[in-house]
């Protein structure tokens, strides 16, 4: 997909808003899963504002992020850089055209021991 | 029947670029009471203007159309080409066809017919136009300024050098504000005592200056060159002519755990207590809430030491009323609180400051006599890390930070690294930066220093955790250059906090009826041509009430604001404006309505005796307006049910033939 389209989709997917960062980096600073990324939240931000998409698509970072929300949290500009992690990640996803999980599946999974956002999480991850 | 000129201005190509000039100027031609019309590339320059003065000679105009850019912009100077062509200036009406037509149109034909309709409705106003005289208001050769920091102090000063009284009403019991708690100044370093405290002696010695320490403004009402203020005295329970600041009774005074508000609540103080060594007044206050006296009626010590007699625990709260011409608002700033930044410990940790405690902790007169030692356990600390921006810049989180840039706290925080590497060059010195803002003389140059001679460790990246473990903080942070994320041991955390008008600000301006923007900063009359003035007539701007500033600009801004007291208090006679609003007395039927909506106060009712048709006297209650209070907004005259009220200059029939032109 072109660049800039694929820009606009994560954009659209996210909601959420690179052109407001103002490059303070508190989103990495702030992130527990920062050592085991290869590309880090700010990155993200910077990559996607750039429509460098496709080393974000090809990368392990989608899985790295803990989607725990802590960037969303404490960036002073309201970019909310994990959304755009997750719409990346959902980008990618789609492209290899499966469902990993559907919502009939859920009752199954249910754990006490698992907090609800991850379960909320996975499935906004692995469904269309 | 009015004979009406009309000038239609082409801007350069401001207006001509979108509207055909000519054909505006041919079109009015035959509308009612024009006898003359003309086009002219600069209607404002010098030959513009005798060109207006040649037609009203030689065509005997009466009324004057000038179609040009906004009355905001030359509505002046327009007038006082009428006046100097002889007419009343009040016979000019200008069409606004550059801000309101040329420059939002694009196409020509639009813009041209747009253009004429101004002008028609411009000219159907004229028609109704009749000759205004502005009256006259005394001025009160009195100043009072509102607050006793930096600002204040040199508005005071400036004002009290040109001859005119002044008084001061200052909320904490001592002027000198926030300066009076910084330890050096940038970018010379020169200390903050040593450049403050003499202006505060010449203060307190000037004697044209009064200081109301411990004061609030209670009440103001008036208008420009006649306010009258109410001043609430508080009571401090010291006679202030009495007092010789000897500090007898701050050193015998058993309650002494009470937080210091001066050293921002790092040491204590007693409940009877001079706030810092170079007070002005140097007078002893108690605290109201502290002192057992006064609670329950048990100590007296200060009473009993105190040699002068000058301990009262039965003084009130005292209003006084004053005069005054103009008044200048100087309510300076606050760091905003740091409670709602979790991320970086503010609460958990003694170990993590603002800049300000910073600045007291490194001060000679400060808690811990100038040696920089941490608050936790009085060690010094090793590796300090300062970080910029908390709570600036802040967009997404009103309710924590402020969106703006705080201004200030680049140029402080390169000082309190470089000050601290040249007292203790073993101790490692980061600054976490998101961006490096030093536009000012010898500023960057200064932050320059710090990096190169001093050695300190600028990063480019915000910390985004704090953790106390142990005797150490865990700072967790972003170096974006290096795209690293970084830990560091840190002793002691510095954080540079955003700055916000004092609390004090917003009541104050509703008193003041002066306009604020969203974050509680005071508006200026002109962003860029009037930075000094309210837009409330008789309010100027002193010092960070108007936005963030650091001394220097502060002291320009203060002075700028005296200047233009001065302007004010010299003259006799203050002309007011003739748009204001007039009843007529034989409509009016004292219902109230007008007075209701009225926001400035302006209208009073009175009591007439009337002669009736047959023969008999009736009094009835009829409403009057005060002219000089009358700012001309116009809520009357709509609220008034029999159509009593009428603003001069826009009266309702002139609107209404200006809608009727504009609809024909």
């Amino acid at each position: 997909m072109d660049n800039n389209l694929l820009k606009e989709e994560l954009i659209r997917i996210s909601g959420a808003k690179p052109v407001k960062c103002m490059s303070c980096g508190k989103c990495s600073a702030t992130c527990p899963a920062y050592e085991q990324m290869e590309y880090h939240p700010h990155q993200f931000v910077n990559m996607i504002a750039n429509g460098d998409i496709e080393p974000l698509l090809n990368s392990k970072s989608i899985y790295k992020c803990l989607t725990c929300f802590a960037c969303v949290d404490r960036c002073p500009r309201g970019v909310e850089p994990a959304k755009l992690v997750e719409a990346v990640r959902l980008v990618s996803v789609r492209k290899q055209g499966n469902n990993h999980l559907t919502a009939n599946d859920i009752p199954q999974l249910l754990d006490e021991e698992i907090p609800q956002q991850a379960l909320v999480s996975a499935f906004r991850k692995y469904t269309k | 029947m009015q004979r009406i000129g009309v000038f239609v201005c082409w801007c350069g190509s401001n207006i001509a670029g979108t509207v055909d000039v000519k054909a505006v100027a041919e079109a009015l031609k035959n509308e009612p009471g024009v006898v003359y019309s003309a086009n002219y590339q600069y209607m404002c320059s010098q030959a513009g203007q005798n060109m207006i003065i040649e037609a009203v000679k030689e065509h005997k105009l009466t009324g004057i159309v000038v179609c040009s850019c906004s009355p905001r912009m030359h509505e002046a100077t327009f007038r006082k080409t009428a006046e100097a062509a002889g007419l009343n200036p009040y016979m000019v009406e200008i069409a606004n066809i550059r801000e309101q037509c040329s420059w939002v149109h694009k196409d020509m034909a639009t813009g041209t017919e747009k253009a004429i309709i101004l002008g028609k409705a411009a000219v159907a106003k004229v028609n109704l136009n009749a000759p205004l005289t502005p009256g006259e208001s005394p001025v009160t050769k009195r100043a009072l300024v509102i607050g006793g920091g930096i600002a204040g102090i040199q508005t005071a000063l400036d004002i009290a050098e040109a001859g005119f009284p002044v008084d001061i009403v200052e909320k904490n019991p001592t002027i000198g504000g926030k300066m009076a708690q910084l330890d050096k100044t940038f970018p010379t370093l020169d200390c903050a005592a040593c450049i403050l405290t003499p202006k505060m002696v010449d203060v307190a010695q000037h004697e044209k200056i009064r200081i109301f320490s411990y004061s609030e403004v209670e009440d103001v009402t008036g208008f420009v060159g006649n306010f009258d203020v109410k001043i609430k005295k508080r009571a401090r329970f010291v006679k202030e002519d009495v007092c010789t600041g000897c500090g007898a009774c701050v050193e015998k005074c058993p309650m002494k755990k009470i937080p210091n508000e001066f050293n921002l609540g790092m040491n204590n103080r007693t409940a009877i207590y001079i706030p810092f060594a170079q007070a002005v007044p140097k007078v002893a206050t108690i605290d109201a809430n502290a002192c057992n006296m006064i609670k329950n009626g048990k100590c007296g010590i200060c009473s009993k030491v105190c040699t002068a007699g000058a301990i009262d625990y039965t003084q009130k709260d005292e209003i006084i009323s004053e005069k005054y011409g103009a008044i200048v608002v100087a309510t300076g700033f606050n760091p905003i609180s740091m409670d709602k930044f979790d991320e970086f410990a503010y609460n958990q940790s003694k170990d993590v400051i603002t800049s300000l405690e910073f600045e007291r902790l490194t001060n000679a007169a400060g808690p811990t006599a100038g040696k920089l030692l941490r608050p936790s356990d009085l060690e010094h600390p090793h590796t300090i890390v300062f970080v910029q921006c908390v709570g600036s810049r802040c967009a997404s989180c009103a309710e924590k930070g402020k969106e703006y840039c705080s201004k200030i706290c680049c140029m402080y925080t390169a000082k309190h690294a470089m000050l601290t590497r040249d007292k203790y060059p073993d101790t490692e010195v980061y600054v976490f930066y998101i961006d490096v803002r030093t536009p000012g003389k010898n500023f960057d140059e200064f932050y320059r220093r710090a990096v190169e001679e001093y050695g300190v460790k600028y990063i480019k990246g915000m910390v985004g955790k704090v953790s106390p473990e142990g005797k150490k903080l865990k700072v967790q942070a972003s170096d974006l250059l290096n795209n690293k994320q970084i830990k560091i041991d840190a002793d002691l955390v510095v954080l540079a906090a955003a700055i916000e008008p004092d609390k004090s600000a917003r009541p104050l301006a509703t008193k003041l009826t002066a306009s604020m923007d969203t974050n509680d900063f005071f508006t200026e009359a002109h962003p860029k041509l009037r930075p000094v003035e309210s837009p409330t007539a008789g309010v100027f701007l002193s010092g960070a009430c108007q936005g963030p500033k650091d001394i220097p600009e502060t002291v320009s801004q203060a002075s700028a604001a005296a200047a233009k007291v001065i302007g004010l208090l010299v003259k006799d006679k203050l002309k007011g404006n003739p748009c204001v609003a007039r009843s007529n007395e034989l409509m009016c039927n004292g219902c109230s309505s007008c007075e209701r909506v009225c926001p400035y106060g302006a209208i009073t009712y009175e009591d007439k005796e009337f002669r009736m048709p047959d023969r008999t006297t009736k009094v009835r209650r009829i409403a009057k307006v005060n002219p000089a209070v009358c700012q001309g907004c116009g809520a009357c005259t709509v609220a008034c049910p029999s159509g009593a009220m009428d603003l001069q200059g826009f009266a309702n029939n002139q609107i209404m033939a200006e809608v009727d032109a504009i609809c024909k």
